[in-house]
C-alpha cells in the first residue's frame, strides 16, 4: 500500500502528535527522574506546531485517504479547542503530578495519544475512522484514569471506565454494522444518500440509530448512560478528570454531531425525538443529583452531565431546520462546549491544587473559610462557579443565551423554559460552594486547612481559564462568528 | 443632547473604585469607597440641570455595538422615569458607606468593593436601553447582594441569602426567555424603544406579561412573592437593607413602567384588575403584618411591602396622576425607608438588638436621634409636608379616577401605616429605656448626623417642593400613557401640550401655598 504525499500532508497534525507521543515514550526511560518536566515542554511544543498547522486549514473542505478523512472548518474548530484544553491540561499536570508525587513520563505520551484519537474523531468522514479515533482516545483514558496505582479508587475508576467503555464501544460497533447493512458502506456521505433514497421507514435503520445513540450517549455521558461518570471523575487523578470532562466531551460532541448531521441528517425527525428525551432526563438528573453531593469532584461530575444536557438543547432544536435558513442551534452547541471547557477546566484546576496535608481537598467542607485563607483562589472559584451557573457577565451566560435563543427561535420555547428552571436549580449547588468559601469559618487547626499550592504553571492555567470565562463573556463576537462559520448544516 | 459620556462614567466609575478597594488596606478602603460614591453623586448631579424636561425622548444617549449577531447594543439613555431613580441611587450610596464605617469590621475591603459593584449594576439597570444589556446589569447584581447578605448579615444570613438569590434568579430567568421571544416577534431587535413601538398578538402578550410579572413581581415584591423580603431585610447588614429597600425594590416597579406598560399594552389592560387587587392586598396585608412585628427591621420590611403596593397600584390604574405618583413614591420610599433602615442600623450598633423591647425610650439618652427617627416615621406614614404625602396623595387621586371603591381600601393602608408607625414610635422613642442597654445609648456622633441630615432635608424638600421633580418626569409619563393604544383611560384628561402641564401638576400638588412658595 502506498500513501500519496497529499494524504499524509492532510493528517500532518495527527502524525506530529503521534510522533511526539512515541518520542516521549522512548525518551522516558532514559531521562532522569528530575528531568521529566522536559517531556511536558516537548508536548507543548508539539501542540503549538499543530496549532499553526490547523489554523492554516480553517477554510475549505479537503478529503483524504479516499474519503475516510475530511479536513474542514468544522473539524478545525474542534481541533483548535482541543489543542488549547490539552495544552492547559499539560500545564496543570506539571503542577499536579509534582504535588501528587507521580513521576510518570508516559503520562504525557498518553495525553498525546488520546488527543490523536480525538483529532481523528472530529475529522473522520467514515464511521470506522471515527470508531478508530474513539477507541484510541478511550484506551488512553482508561490507563490515565488508573495512574494513581496505589489508590484503590483510582484503580476502580479505571476498571469501571474500561468495562463500561468497552461495552459502549461494542454497542457503537453494532450500530455501525447495521448501518452498513442499510447503506452498503460506512462512509457518512453514502449513508446520507441511502437515507435520502430509501426513506427512514427501514426498521434496521431505526435500530442502528438507537444503537449509535447509546454508544455516543456513553461517550457524551448523558442520562441514562452517565453512570460511570461520577465514579470515574472522582477516582481519576484530577488533572485526568479535567481532561476527560473537557477534551473528551468536546471530541465526543464533535464526532456525534458529524455522524448525526452529515450521516444521519435525513433521519433527524427520528433522532431528534430520542435526543429530546435524553436531553430532558440529563438536565433533570444532572442538576438534581448534583445538589446532594458532598464531594466537589462528584458535584462537578454531575454538573458536567447537566451541561451536556444544555448543549443537547442546541442539537435537538436545530434538527428541524434545513439548508440556508438553518437555526443557530448547531453554532450554539459549538460555542457552549467551548465556553464550558474554560470554566470546567478552571474549576478542576483549583480542585486539584487546593490541598491539605499532601492530599486534595475533595470535600466541599474543606472549602470553609477559603475566602479568608486564599482570597484570590476563592475569587477565581467564584467566577468559575458563577459562570457555570450561567450568570452574566461571564461566558456561561453567553453560552446559555445562545442556546436558549436557538430554542425560542425554533418554536421550542417550552424547552427553554424547562432549561431555565433547571438553571435556577443549578445555581443552588454552585452557590453552596460560594457560601462555604465566603460565609463559613474553617474549623480545626491551621495545619489542617486546605491551601492552594501555587506554581507558575498553575497560575498560567488559572489566568487563561479566567481570561476565557471573562473575555468570552464580555466579547463573544469572535467565537460566535467562528462557531457559525464552522457549524454543520442539515441538508 | 451632549456627546459627553455622562452615563457610562456614572455606571463604570464605581467599578474602578471596586477594584481599588480590594488593593488597599481596610482603613483606606473606606475612604476610597466614600470618595467614589460621593464622586459619582457629584458626577450625576449636573444631570439635574442638563436634563431637558420638555421632551419624552431619551437623553444623554450613548450607543455602540456589543454583540454583532444577534444585534445587542451597548446603549444607554435617560428619560423622566429613570432619571429620578438614577439620582436617588447615586445620592444614597455615600450614606451606605458612612453607616458601615464602624459597623463592618471584617473583610472591609470586600464589603466596600461589593457596595461599589452594586452601585454600578443598579445605575446600569436604570439607564440600559437594550434589553439584553438591561438583563446583564439586572443579574450582575445578584452575586454582590448575595455576598452582602451572606457574609456580613445576621445569624440567619445563609438562609436569607440563598432564598433571596433563588427567588430572584428563578423570576429573572423566565424574563430571559420572554426577552428572547420578544426578539423573534418584535422585528429581531433587543432595542427597548423599538420593541416598545411594536405590536404583538394578544396571546403572546399574555404569556410575556406573565413572564415579565414573574421577574418584576418578585423584585417589587408583590404579594404573594414577598416572602424573601422580610428574611433578606432582617439579615442583611444596614447598608444591604438600605440598598435592598431603596433601590432593588424599585427595579421591579421600574420594569413594569419601562417594559410591561409600553410593550404589552393590551395584556396590561387585561390584567389591570388582578394587578390592582394584588396591590391592595399587599398594602393592607403588609400593614397588618407590620403591626404584629416585634423586630424593628421586620416591621419596616413589611411596611415596604405595603408602600410598594401603593407604587404598583399607581402604575396599574394607568393614568397620569397614578403613574407620576408611583414614580414619586418610588423615590420617596427610597429616601424614607432608607432613612429608617439607617436609623435602625445606628441603634443596632449600640444595643446589638433589633427587638423593639430592647430599644425603648431612646428620646431620653438620644434626643437628636429620636427627632430624626420621628421625622422619618412621620414621612413614612405620609404626613403632609413630607415627601411620602405627595406620592401617596397622587396615587390615591389616580386610583379615585379608576375606582372609588378601590381607593377606600387603599386609603385603609394609610391609616394602618399611621397605626404601626406611631405605635412603634411610642415604644421606641417614648418608653422607658431597657436598663441593660442604657450605658451604650450615646447620641449620634458627627458621622451619623451627617449620614441622616441630607435625607431629612430631602424629606422636606420633596414634600414641600415636589414640582421640580414632577416637571422632569411629566413628559415621559404623558408619553408613556399616550403610547398606550388602549381606550381604557380615554376618560382621564391628559395634558397634551406643555402649558397645560403646570396647571395639572399644580392642581394635584399638596397645597396651593406650598406651590406659591415653590415658584
Amino acid at each position: 500500500m502506498t500513501f500519496p504525499l497529499q494524504d499524509l500532508m492532510a493528517i500532518l497534525p495527527e502524525l506530529l502528535v503521534i510522533g511526539t507521543a512515541c518520542l516521549i515514550l522512548a525518551l522516558d526511560p532514559v531521562l532522569a527522574a528530575d528531568k521529566k518536566d522536559l517531556l511536558a515542554w516537548l508536548t507543548l511544543g508539539a501542540l503549538a506546531m499543530c496549532m499553526g498547522l490547523t489554523s492554516a486549514r480553517l477554510t475549505g473542505q479537503t478529503y483524504a485517504f479516499s474519503n475516510l478523512v475530511v479536513l474542514d472548518s468544522y473539524g478545525a474548530f474542534w481541533k483548535l479547542l482541543l489543542y488549547i484544553v490539552t495544552g492547559l491540561t499539560v500545564l496543570l499536570s506539571l503542577a499536579y503530578l509534582k504535588a501528587e508525587r507521580l513521576s510518570i513520563g508516559e503520562y504525557y505520551g498518553f495525553i498525546l495519544l488520546a488527543l490523536a484519537g480525538m483529532m481523528v474523531m472530529v475529522s473522520g468522514a467514515d464511521l470506522l475512522t471515527i470508531y478508530l479515533g474513539t477507541e484510541l482516545m478511550s484506551l488512553s483514558l482508561y490507563v490515565m484514569a488508573g495512574l494513581k496505582r496505589t489508590e484503590a479508587r483510582s484503580l476502580e475508576a479505571s476498571a469501571k471506565y474500561f468495562v463500561l467503555g468497552a461495552f459502549s464501544s461494542g454497542v457503537l460497533l453494532y450500530g455501525i454494522s447495521l448501518l452498513f447493512g442499510v447503506a452498503g458502506s460506512t462512509r457518512l456521505s453514502v449513508i446520507a444518500e441511502a437515507i435520502a433514497t430509501q426513506g427512514t421507514a427501514n426498521p434496521m435503520l431505526s435500530l442502528a440509530l438507537v444503537l449509535l445513540a447509546v454508544g455516543f450517549g456513553f461517550k457524551l455521558a448523558v442520562v441514562p448512560f452517565h453512570m460511570w461518570t461520577p465514579d470515574v471523575y472522582q477516582g481519576a487523578p484530577t488533572s485526568v478528570t479535567a481532561f476527560m470532562a473537557v477534551a473528551s466531551k468536546a471530541a465526543s460532541f464533535g464526532a456525534f454531531l458529524r455522524v448525526f448531521v452529515d450521516g444521519l441528517g435525513g433521519a433527524s425527525a427520528d433522532w431528534s425525538v430520542l435526543f429530546t428525551i435524553i436531553c430532558l432526563a440529563t438536565l433533570a438528573l444532572g442538576n438534581l443529583v448534583a445538589i446532594v453531593q458532598t464531594s466537589i469532584k462528584r458535584m462537578l461530575a454531575y454538573s458536567s452531565i447537566a451541561h451536556a444536557g444544555y448543549a443537547l438543547i442546541g442539537v435537538v432544536v436545530a434538527a428541524g431546520h434545513r439548508g440556508d435558513g438553518a437555526s443557530s442551534g448547531f453554532p450554539s452547541v459549538l460555542l457552549y462546549i467551548a465556553v464550558y471547557s474554560f470554566m470546567t477546566l478552571g474549576a478542576f484546576a483549583l480542585v486539584g491544587m487546593l490541598r491539605k496535608e499532601g492530599q486534595e481537598s475533595e470535600n466541599i467542607e474543606d472549602y470553609a473559610g477559603l475566602a479568608k485563607r486564599e482570597p484570590l483562589a476563592a475569587f477565581f472559584m467564584l467566577v468559575f462557579l458563577v459562570s457555570l451557573a450561567g450568570i452574566p457577565p461571564t461566558a456561561g451566560f453567553i453560552g446559555k443565551f445562545y442556546i436558549f435563543m436557538a430554542a425560542v427561535n425554533s418554536g421550542m420555547t417550552w424547552l427553554a423554559v424547562v432549561a431555565v428552571i433547571f438553571a435556577a436549580i443549578s445555581a443552588f449547588y454552585y452557590l453552596r460552594i460560594v457560601m462555604v468559601m465566603y460565609m463559613r469559618e474553617a474549623e480545626g487547626s491551621q495545619a489542617s486547612h486546605s491551601r492552594l499550592e501555587t506554581s507558575p504553571a498553575l497560575s498560567f492555567v488559572l489566568a487563561c481559564a479566567l481570561a476565557g470565562v471573562v473575555l468570552l463573556g464580555l466579547f463573544p463576537n469572535g467565537l460566535w462568528s467562528l462557531a457559525t462559520h464552522a457549524a454543520p448544516l442539515l441538508k | 443632547m451632549t456627546s459627553f459620556p455622562w452615563l457610562s462614567l456614572i455606571v463604570f466609575s464605581p467599578l474602578i473604585g471596586a477594584v481599588l478597594c480590594l488593593l488597599v488596606k481596610a482603613e483606606s478602603s473606606r475612604l476610597v469607597a466614600l470618595g467614589f460614591t460621593v464622586g459619582n453623586f457629584l458626577l450625576s448631579l449636573p444631570l439635574w440641570w442638563l436634563f431637558d424636561s420638555s421632551t419624552a425622548n431619551m437623553q444623554f444617549v450613548e450607543r455602540a455595538s456589543w454583540i454583532s449577531s444577534p444585534p445587542v447594543n451597548y446603549s444607554l439613555g435617560l428619560d423622566g422615569i429613570s432619571f429620578p431613580l438614577v439620582l436617588m441611587t447615586t445620592f444614597l450610596m455615600p450614606f451606605c458607606v458612612t453607616v458601615s464605617w464602624t459597623a463592618i469590621e471584617k473583610r472591609v475591603q470586600l464589603f466596600m468593593s461589593m457596595l461599589l459593584v452594586m452601585e454600578a449594576a443598579m445605575v446600569g439597570v436604570f439607564v440600559a436601553l437594550d434589553f439584553v444589556l438591561f438583563y446583564v446589569f439586572w443579574e450582575v447584581m445578584l452575586i454582590p447582594m448575595y455576598l452582602l447578605i451572606g457574609v456580613w448579615g445576621g445569624p440567619n444570613r445563609l438562609y436569607a441569602a440563598i432564598k433571596f438569590f433563588l427567588y430572584t434568579l428563578a423570576g429573572s430567568l423566565l424574563l430571559l426567555v420572554a426577552i428572547l421571544a420578544l426578539y423573534f416577534h418584535g422585528g429581531h431587535t433587543f432595542d427597548i424603544l423599538e420593541l416598545s413601538r411594536g405590536t404583538y398578538g394578544a396571546s403572546l402578550q399574555m404569556w410575556l406579561f406573565l413572564a415579565f410579572f414573574a421577574a418584576f413581581a418578585v423584585k417589587v415584591p408583590m404579594f404573594p412573592f414577598h416572602t424573601w423580603l422580610p428574611d433578606a431585610h432582617v439579615e442583611a447588614p444596614t447598608a444591604g437593607s438600605v440598598i435592598l429597600a431603596s433601590v432593588l425594590l424599585k427595579m421591579g416597579t421600574y420594569g413594569f413602567l419601562r417594559f410591561t406598560l409600553p410593550m404589552l399594552p393590551d395584556a396590561t389592560v387585561a390584567f389591570t384588575k388582578p394587578m390592582i387587587a394584588l396591590s391592595i392586598v399587599a398594602i393592607i396585608y403588609g400593614a397588618y403584618m407590620a403591626l404584629a412585628q416585634s423586630d424593628i427591621k421586620k416591621l419596616i420590611a413589611y411596611s415596604s411591602v405595603s408602600h410598594m403596593g401603593f407604587v404598583t397600584l399607581g402604575i396599574f390604574v394607568l393614568n397620569i396622576q397614578g403613574i407620576e405618583g408611583a414614580v414619586m413614591q418610588m423615590v420617596n420610599h427610597g429616601i424614607t425607608t432608607g432613612g429608617l433602615f439607617l436609623c435602625v442600623g445606628i441603634v443596632y450598633e449600640r444595643t446589638h438588638s433589633r427587638q423593639i423591647l430592647d430599644n425603648t425610650g431612646l428620646a431620653g439618652p438620644m434626643p437628636r436621634y429620636a427627632i430624626f427617627l420621628m421625622i422619618f416615621a412621620l414621612s413614612s406614614l405620609g404626613l403632609p409636608g413630607t415627601n411620602s404625602f405627595v406620592g401617596e396623595f397622587l396615587v390615591l387621586a389616580g386610583t379615585f379616577v379608576w375606582s372609588q371603591f378601590a381607593t377606600a381600601f387603599a386609603a385603609l393602608g394609610v391609616i394602618l401605616a399611621a397605626a404601626y408607625m406611631l405605635w412603634l414610635m411610642q415604644r421606641v422613642v417614648f418608653g422607658t429605656p431597657a436598663p441593660a442597654h442604657r450605658a451604650h445609648l450615646l447620641d449620634l456622633n458627627a458621622r451619623e448626623t451627617a449620614t441622616l441630615v441630607p435625607l431629612i432635608v430631602l424629606v422636606f424638600v420633596l414634600g414641600i417642593f415636589p414640582n421640580p421633580l414632577l416637571t422632569r418626569m411629566h413628559a415621559s409619563v404623558t408619553n408613556l400613557l399616550n403610547g398606550q393604544k388602549a381606550p381604557a383611560y380615554a376618560t382621564v384628561p391628559q395634558p397634551t401640550t406643555l402649558p397645560n402641564k403646570t396647571a395639572t401638576v399644580a392642581a394635584i400638588a399638596p397645597s396651593s401655598s406650598d406651590q406659591a412658595a415653590a415658584r
